[in-house]
């Protein structure tokens, strides 16, 4: 079975939900006419990253009775979407978000889990932490979602390897940093460094989505990649610029990987349970 | 580890492809197309010229040469060399008169008072011309002499937007090179030319060579002073850099507002210049 994926590496306009939702068309309508059968745009496609005092101004609710995601599933019915956006829960959290769409459907909703407030970054100052890792059914395989700083840490990936996602979908907003001699920065070598791991460890296909553009002094590098189970690169779009990236994907991969290499057989979760309880048992260290 | 092992050297055309973008964004954003640039000759205002003529086209960008009647006569001629290479648009404005009857009410002001009035003439010239010309004003001030504050406050730091302010003198010289700049600027000794004689590294009184190894192992590296001391660096200097960082923070943020209300600019009115753009 094939799976032909494309990733949306674009700019936003920052605050502008119409605008940037007009560029989402726009893209919908080539990646439909490429026949695409997935597109994935990146971190806060639909609203821009430094959102700062902005943020309650754009929030959305991934529901058919909300304005935006009403044209965007219906948008998805030929075609399934990853969208990212801010999610505003019932009792008025703010969640930076990426959304699953597919048939008319909202099949999975992400809530950014870590937020990072070092460096550049003050996304826990204008966010709610998302509190679940779960893996989600698509009509292709099952999936998982995570968003930037989500999968500089390990545990979110790994999480979602056990609860049986083949596919990472991992969207990004990420600032360009640490020029040196290298051709490109360092914060994306770093970044793509980890996903081709993740593919590596998890025999599994990692789907980053990074966009490009600046706001203020903050440049995106764009960048995005798709890695197989065999931890090969499939397709890296180029950096800095905005970009359509297509690229079709033998989901077959995964038996002849994990027939070669069965590391997901013989991972000894319950070893993980024991030894995890016993560390967090033990709170001195 | 020996300080003088620390290599500052950049990858010069992904440097070019960021900031060249940088100027384009910014700018169109803004809703304008157009740069102006006050080119004093030297090599910081030549790169920037040279970057936004990259990024905006040739009939994009106006430099601006603003001599005093005391400026080196070499500034205005390498900047003429690089308006005749890039082919950009440029206009002559000498300061002399504009500032000379405030010196000549103050005629023993001191050597800084009358840099800051030539320093904060230009910036009015330049930001005269920006409306004229309906472009943004591009600022030329590198990472060096940002974080040791040598600028003049609401002079020549005066910009709407600076690409050049995350590179040391030193990555300046490099990217330069990259960008075939003439060597002649490239390797003059780097001037304020605010008056006769001066340079950078004698006011200083040390070279960017070496205050630059040094700013990037505390700055970008997060060195202590302890740890550049025992990477190499004199104590006098490293306590000599310190202190003007800290004294000099003043002119890297904008004035504190005091607050009284439950919102204040600033504090909890938090928006990016590229609001809604």
């Amino acid at each position: 079975m094939k799976l032909s994926l494309a990733l949306a590496q674009i700019d936003t306009v920052l605050g502008n939900v119409e605008a940037n939702l007009e560029k989402h068309l726009v893209y919908i309508k080539n990646a439909r006419q490429q026949g695409a059968d997935l597109l994935v745009f990146p971190e806060l496609s639909l609203t821009g990253y430094v959102l700062q005092d902005i943020t309650p101004t754009v929030a959305l609710k991934p529901q058919k009775t909300d304005a935006v995601f009403k044209v965007l599933l219906e948008e998805s019915r030929d075609i399934d979407l990853v969208v990212g956006f801010v999610d505003e829960d019932d009792r008025h959290r703010f969640f930076i978000s990426s959304a699953y769409l597919s048939q008319g459907e909202v099949v999975y909703v992400h809530h950014k889990l870590y937020l990072p407030t070092y460096g550049l970054f003050d996304e826990g100052r204008f966010f709610a932490w998302g509190d679940k890792v779960s893996a989600f059914d698509t009509r292709f395989g099952r999936m998982g979602i995570l968003i930037c700083e989500d999968f500089w840490h390990a545990s979110p990936p790994y999480l979602l390897w056990l609860d049986g996602a083949d596919f990472f979908i991992f969207t990004s907003a990420s600032p360009g940093r640490g020029l040196n001699q290298a051709p490109q920065l360092e914060s994306a070598r770093w970044v793509e460094m980890v996903n081709q791991a993740y593919a590596c460890m998890f025999t599994s296909f990692v789907i980053h989505a990074n966009r490009t553009g600046y706001e203020d002094g903050l440049n995106f590098w764009g960048g995005s990649t798709v890695f197989d189970p065999n931890g090969e690169l499939v397709t890296r779009a180029p950096q800095h610029r905005e970009y359509y990236a297509q690229v079709e994907i033998d989901l077959n991969q995964l038996h002849r990987t994990r027939a070669r290499l069965p590391l997901l057989r013989d991972e000894r979760t319950g070893l993980i349970q024991k030894e995890l309880n016993r560390i967090l048992e033990n709170q001195n260290r | 580890m020996n300080a003088l092992s620390v290599d500052l050297s950049i990858n010069t055309e992904l440097a070019r492809t960021i900031l060249t973008g940088f100027i384009r964004s910014e700018i169109t954003r803004a809703g304008f197309s157009r740069a102006v640039i006050g080119l004093s000759g030297g090599l910081d205002s030549v790169l920037a010229c040279t970057l936004a003529t990259e990024a905006l086209g040739t009939e994009n960008v106006l430099a601006v040469r603003m001599p005093y009647k005391t400026s080196n006569p070499d500034s205005l001629s390498h900047a003429q060399i690089v308006i005749d290479k890039l082919g950009i648009k440029s206009l002559t404005i000498p300061i002399t008169e504009i500032v000379q009857p405030l010196m000549d009410r103050y005629p023993s002001a001191s050597q800084i008072r009358q840099g800051n009035m030539m320093a904060r003439a230009r910036m009015i010239v330049l930001y005269d011309q920006s409306e004229e010309f309906h472009g943004l004003v591009v600022g030329t001030s590198n990472k060096t002499e940002i974080l040791l504050g040598y600028s003049t406050q609401y002079g020549d730091s005066a910009c709407a937007l600076n690409p050049l302010g995350d590179l040391y003198k030193t990555q300046i010289r490099q990217l330069a090179s990259a960008m075939d700049i003439p060597s002649e600027i490239i390797q003059k000794p780097p001037s304020a030319d605010l008056w006769v004689g001066q340079t950078d590294e004698g006011e200083l009184g040390f070279s960017y060579h070496d205050v630059d190894q040094l700013l990037y192992l505390m700055v970008d590296q997060r060195y202590s002073p302890q740890d550049c001391i025992e990477a190499g660096f004199s104590k006098d200097f490293v306590d000599n850099v310190v202190r003007r960082i800290q004294r000099s923070h003043y002119k890297r943020v904008m004035p504190p507002i005091a607050k009284l209300s439950n919102r204040t600019i600033g504090y909890d009115f938090l928006y990016l210049r590229d609001w809604g753009t």
